[in-house]
């Protein structure tokens, strides 16, 4: 084992909880709605796994809001990823395009975290296997920057200035038994990252 | 998952499940505009036939293009392996050209297994049927098919299950089918009890430790499938006495619409091609909404994309403990 | 001629002795024997054996020089203890004239490492159509005795009535290799629940059977002497206890391999198990070991069988059958029968030496190790242990099934009439029959 110890990795603190979570929502549910125009000819796809979730729930509130039935849909991006080679191949995720499709439809990504903009890349180019939408935008939970690509997100949650170092969780309700953004150490993450959540979520990563 | 797809035995019963459903998943793709995705760019795949199969190959041609691989066709006609050049020679060809994956057909019961144990290239072997051996993605596909059918709901419903329960009855030249072969090892995996109907003649010795039923007697067995599948009887095998006559052999094994009547309701009718319509199966049967066999063919397509996205999309890792050095194994009588 | 001494050997696995070698022959055997020789020999632990006979080996030579040759197969003879075997006929061309069988004859004493006794094709070209000059063969420098189609089997009945009758004139043999040929056409290994599983096309053990019963009803009723090449199946072996039940002159062989190996092996695809007549099940195995035991089996040959490397280094159905076995025979047969407690070391030159001497007529060969008799001798290490390395072997070939595997025993020394062809774990250079 180790004969000299590091200095121990801070343990995750939460930055957003459960309400902050829903607030975000429902703001940029609304700012959906201004900058989209009553979000008429809009379609949401949440990227799997946890921007599935935000999705759904965005779709709830721009129901309440609007009175209508945004299309919602599933996007899973394994398949674009540019980084399979570096572990096992995974198992997919459902891709579920709304019956209209996204032909002409301004498509709005939704993901948990922004970070180095790879999934994204890779979502626009599985957008673009799929059809030719309007526009793209992006709603993300949390910017935590560190791009590695001229990628922005239209709405964001809250943006979370980190460091390398450290590892974004976030936890939801659907999949994680509870709703909250944590930030901690990423050697901390990955040593005790059972202790943390009854069901590990995965840290983010450079992706 | 081991790193190639030798025999169906191979798979564990999650390897199996997560095949059927990643091939489930990229099914969806037929359906889309542009067909095709990235995941295998600027990976080499060879289909290395030493026997004619347009079918299989082309099937292995279109899923290994949809997911960008580059493909190389090195068939045995035409090429130096008619000429005499070994098995060895060729493999160490194909290293040479940077194979990742090699799709091999060939006569032999072996070759692929040969091949993956070999140090003669360190792609990943697909077994694309050997001899009378397997033929385990032909085992993939028809699982793929049966669970699509029999586990009620939506597709998405189906994930994650198996076949358990249900009861496949597997009908004619046993012995000689690599069908058969890797159907039984799957069906088995994921829970299905397999029945073979045959005559005698055309079912191999030792069978009865197989994990399945035996029956020599059709219509005793249908009314009691989920599926039944037709195994292609080749007609020369009449010469070499394994039954009378072709007349004989469709009265006693074949399937007609009397027989298809027996079925319950929600059985359907596989076979893996070709057909040979008036021997194994009448055209009524071939013909009508039970019979699966087009729909194998799509099917196909879907279980060879997964089985290449799941052997060849991820990292590639060192041999596990499949590939031990022979004399750990070397098995004697004591 | 270099004189040898002996010391401390355990003859037959016997208290130990000294023995003198001198003049080509055992000159005395004693407890510390006061003679003078050229070379000592600290012979403690070791087991002094006859010299080796083996009824069944393939040199290849004339026009397989690529897989052996005389020179080197006998060779591997002697480094596995042996000090006389018998060349099968199915050379290119076929030894099934006085020509070639003078030849291999002649090939084997130049060589001098161990004596060749050259094995006569029955039918002409080994087409089982036409017998050979059988008594040509006879007559020859070789003095054919034992007569092969190996490798094939004499099928037709008439045939090999004839050639059973025919042969009695010089007091030969004929030593079948049985397997009907309609019931193995495409066989690729035993047929059983392996080749079932594993799609290969199935080798019946009736196949072998049906011919061996032929066979001894066809001996008995001409009153001529019958050999069986390679049992490998308990019903072979239940129809040849029963042959001597009655009387009938029949002896048989087994390979070690058969003693060793089952057709569980074939899983892997790897053609170095592939061989005729193919491996059978561990009841088989078991069957061959209590025949060899009872005497029921008179004899082990190796059916020494090489083969260049691109002929197993393919598919299952494209390689060649076959195994080498000199240089492991001994070995093998120490573990499966001596180690277990079916044969001791007496039975081991019973069925090593003497039995397979007296039915190949081989004079000077099979003889007791007593003062006076030729010294032919094979001194052998049984403590030994170690994995087999098939690249330290003298034959020219490296199809062994035993790579890597730890096997008991190591031949020390040979003697070929009171000449050392082995010394010391190692070839001793050979200047020919002096």
């Amino acid at each position: 084992m180790t004969t000299h110890q590091d200095p121990s990795p801070r343990a995750p603190h939460q930055v957003l909880d459960g309400t902050d979570i829903a607030r975000v929502v429902t703001r940029i549910a609304h700012e959906i709605v201004e900058r989209a125009k009553g979000a008429e000819d809009v379609v949401l796809l949440g990227i799997h796994t946890r921007g599935v979730h935000l999705a759904r729930r965005l779709h709830g509130r721009l129901a309440q809001i609007t009175g209508r039935d945004i299309p919602l849909g599933t996007l899973d991006i394994t398949m674009y990823r540019d980084d399979l080679r570096l572990k096992p191949a995974r198992a997919l995720e459902h891709t579920e395009i709304p019956a209209g499709g996204i032909d002409g439809k301004l498509v709005i990504l939704v993901d948990d975290v922004l970070f180095s903009g790879r999934t994204i890349r890779a979502a626009l180019d599985a957008l673009s296997d799929i059809g030719r939408p309007r526009a793209v935008q992006l709603a993300v939970l949390v910017d935590r920057g560190h791009r590695e690509l001229p990628i922005r997100a239209d709405y964001v949650g809250k943006n979370l200035p980190t460091s390398l170092r450290e590892a974004v969780q976030v936890r939801l309700a659907d999949t994680d038994g509870v709703d909250a953004v944590l930030v901690g150490d990423r050697d901390y993450t990955a040593r005790s990252s059972q202790a943390l959540a009854p069901q590990p979520s995965e840290p983010h990563l450079p992706e | 998952m081991k790193r190639h797809l030798v025999s169906a035995a191979d798979l564990t019963r999650d390897d199996a499940l997560l095949i059927l459903d990643t091939a489930e998943e990229l099914a969806q793709l037929s359906g889309r505009a542009v067909k095709k995705l990235p995941t295998l760019r600027g990976r080499t795949v060879v289909n290395l036939f030493f026997e004619d199969s347009t079918r299989t190959k082309t099937s292995f041609e279109v899923a290994e293009k949809r997911l960008s691989a580059d493909v190389i066709n090195f068939s045995a006609k035409g090429s130096s392996v008619s000429k005499g050049e070994s098995l060895k020679d060729t493999a160490l060809t194909l290293q040479a050209m940077g194979a990742d994956a090699v799709v091999i057909r060939h006569h032999a019961s072996g070759a692929p297994a040969r091949l993956a144990q070999s140090d003669w290239l360190h792609g990943s072997v697909i077994n694309a049927g050997d001899g009378t051996h397997e033929h385990p993605t032909q085992a993939l596909l028809d699982a793929f098919t049966m669970r699509r059918h029999l586990n009620p709901g939506a597709s998405g419903n189906a994930l994650r299950q198996g076949l358990d329960g249900r009861r496949v009855t597997i009908v004619g030249d046993v012995l000689h089918s690599r069908v058969a072969r890797s159907n039984v090892h799957l069906l088995t995996t994921l829970g299905a009890q397999v029945t073979f109907v045959a005559p005698p003649t055309l079912l191999p010795i030792g069978i009865e430790n197989w994990p399945c039923e035996i029956s020599y007697d059709l219509e005793s067995v249908l009314p009691k499938s989920d599926a039944v599948m037709m195994l292609r009887v080749q007609r020369e095998r009449m010469n070499a006495a394994f039954f009378p006559t072709e007349r004989e052999y469709s009265r006693r094994y074949g399937l007609d619409g009397t027989r298809m009547a027996q079925l319950p309701e929600h059985a359907i009718v596989m076979h893996p091609g070709p057909m040979v319509r008036g021997m194994e199966i009448t055209a009524e049967v071939a013909d009508s909404p039970r019979c699966t066999v087009v729909e194998q063919v799509a099917n196909g397509v879907s279980i060879r994309m997964a089985v290449l996205y799941l052997l060849l999309g991820g990292a590639v890792f060192a041999d596990g403990p499949a590939d031990t050095p022979r004399t750990d194994s070397v098995e004697t009588a004591q | 001629m270099t004189t040898y001494l002996i010391r401390n050997a355990q003859i037959t696995g016997g208290a130990p002795q000294d023995l003198h070698l001198a003049d080509g022959v055992i000159k005395a055997i004693g407890t510390d024997l006061a003679v003078e020789a050229d070379i000592e020999i600290d012979a403690t632990g070791l087991i002094v054996l006859p010299g080796l006979v083996d009824l069944h080996t393939h040199l290849r030579e004339p026009g397989r020089e690529d897989a052996e040759t005389v020179l080197t197969g006998t060779q591997a003879a002697a480094m596995g203890g042996f000090t006389a075997v018998h060349a099968m006929a199915n050379t290119t061309p076929v030894a099934d004239t006085a020509g070639v069988v003078e030849q291999v004859w002649r090939l084997g004493q130049e060589a001098g490492y161990c004596d060749v006794q050259p094995v006569g094709a029955v039918t002409v070209g080994l087409e089982g159509k036409k017998l050979a000059e059988l008594g040509a063969m006879h007559e020859s420098a070789a003095n054919v005795r034992v007569f092969s189609d190996d490798g094939k089997c004499v099928d037709d009945a008439v045939l090999m009535r004839r050639a059973l009758e025919y042969v009695k004139a010089f007091d030969g043999v004929v030593a079948q290799h049985a397997q009907e040929p309609r019931l193995t056409e495409g066989a690729q290994m035993n047929e059983g629940q392996v080749s079932g599983e594993l799609g290969l096309g199935g080798w019946p053990a009736v196949a072998e059977e049906a011919i061996i019963a032929r066979d001894v009803l066809l001996a008995a009723h001409v009153g001529s002497r019958l050999h069986v090449c390679h049992v490998s199946t308990a019903g072979s072996v239940e129809i040849i206890r029963w042959a001597k039940a009655k009387g009938w002159d029949v002896t048989a062989e087994v390979t070690p391999h058969h003693l060793l190996l089952t057709d569980e092996l074939v899983r892997s695809y790897d053609p170095v198990y592939k061989v005729n007549p193919p491996l059978r099940t561990a009841e088989d195995v078991q069957a061959l070991r209590k025949a060899l035991a009872d005497g029921t089996i008179d004899a082990v040959a190796t059916d020494h069988a090489p083969h260049p490397a691109e002929d197993k280094d393919c598919e299952w159905a494209a390689a060649a059958m076959g195994m080498v076995g000199l240089e492991t025979a001994l070995s093998v047969v120490q573990q499966t029968m001596v180690d277990t407690g079916l044969l001791n070391w007496e039975g081991v030159a019973d069925r090593m030496s003497r039995r397979p001497a007296r039915i190949g007529r081989l004079a000077g060969h099979g003889r007791p190790v007593s003062v006076g008799e030729p010294a032919n001798l094979v001194l052998f290490d049984p403590a030994y242990r170690g994995a087999v390395n098939p690249e330290s072997f003298a034959t020219r070939s490296r199809n062994t099934p035993y790579r890597g595997l730890d096997l008991p025993g190591r031949v020390h020394a040979t003697f070929l009439r009171g000449r050392a062809t082995v010394l010391a774990g190692e070839l001793a250079e050979q200047g020919g029959e002096e």
